[in-house]
């Protein structure tokens, strides 16, 4: 049953994200490109996004469990540290760049693009190489203990 | 959708849908609760296919993009994701549903790099 609803919550993003295209990198870039001929209708795709988690999100929220699972896992970090920012920054560097972030990247397998092929295998690499750091530097500093669960997506 | 769909992962499951979490945690091998993470990858692609396939979406190649660009650019995004706890979809759709100060935070610098970078891609190297 969790697979399925997992399932079902992926069609819809990835429906969704290709409904607001999101998965245009052409889209995405005249929406970032403020100093060309700027395309805000992202704005309203993030907006509209927004408004539904932050309605639901408090109902949901409101119950005990979830229905299928027996807690829910949220990340726990509040604080606004070095990593945060220096991630978020390098993170919107690259979506500039290229202009697909991770959910975007995983859509566009159903849609055919040979971009997918060279940056998907790159962001893979790029999330690999922080993982394989933190748990090289996690070893040699600390005793293996939880390395947190303050990761969003 | 996109909303809904993080909405239906949190009521069900008590995940949060944050792309990049989902996959990287596919990354660090199975740990028990890989499962999800592999159905609703599937369901994104899927998704996304049978949306195209429906309206006659065709995905708008850009034929001349430069690689090096899209290398430099998923390396970042995937690096950046990893180290910042997040991508668009968990800090921006979920940590600010959630109205999460660092989620905040978050996408402003996210939003402020993009359009900084892409103003210097096309506007003062010309590129794509």
């Amino acid at each position: 049953m969790r697979a399925l609803a997992a399932f079902a919550s992926g069609l819809l993003f990835g429906g969704g994200l290709a409904l607001a295209s999101m998965t245009d990198p052409n889209r995405v870039l005249a929406f970032l490109d403020v100093g060309g001929a700027w395309d805000p209708s992202l704005l309203f795709v993030l907006g509209s996004a927004v408004t539904v988690t932050a309605i639901a999100f408090r109902k949901v929220l409101r119950r005990d469990r979830p229905l299928l699972a027996d807690r829910f896992l949220l990340p726990g970090a509040t604080a606004v540290d070095g990593r945060l920012v220096t991630g978020t920054a390098l993170f919107g560097v690259g979506w500039g760049l290229a202009g697909y972030c991770p959910g975007s990247a995983i859509a566009t397998i159903g849609m055919s693009s040979w971009e997918t092929w060279i940056f998907l295998p790159a962001m893979l690499l790029g999330m690999m190489v922080h993982t394989g750091a933190s748990l090289l530097s996690a070893r040699e500093h600390t005793p293996p203990h939880g390395t947190g669960s303050s990761e969003l997506g | 959708m996109i909303g809904a769909a993080a909405a239906l992962l949190l009521l069900c499951n008590g995940r949060i849908a944050g792309a990049s979490h989902i996959v990287s945690g596919l990354l660090e091998g199975p740990r028990g609760d890989a499962a999800w993470r592999v159905y609703f990858v599937a369901g994104t692609i899927l998704g996304a296919f049978v949306f195209s396939s429906l309206t006659g979406t065709v995905h708008t190649d850009r034929p001349d993009f430069p690689a090096g660009l899209l290398t430099a650019g998923g390396l970042l995004v995937g690096f950046g994701a990893s180290l910042g706890s997040g991508c668009t979809s968990g800090h921006g759709v979920c940590g600010l549903g959630r109205l999460s100060p660092r989620s905040a935070v978050a996408t402003a610098i996210f939003l402020a790099t993009a359009i900084a970078t892409t103003f210097t891609v096309r506007h003062v190297f010309g590129v794509a």
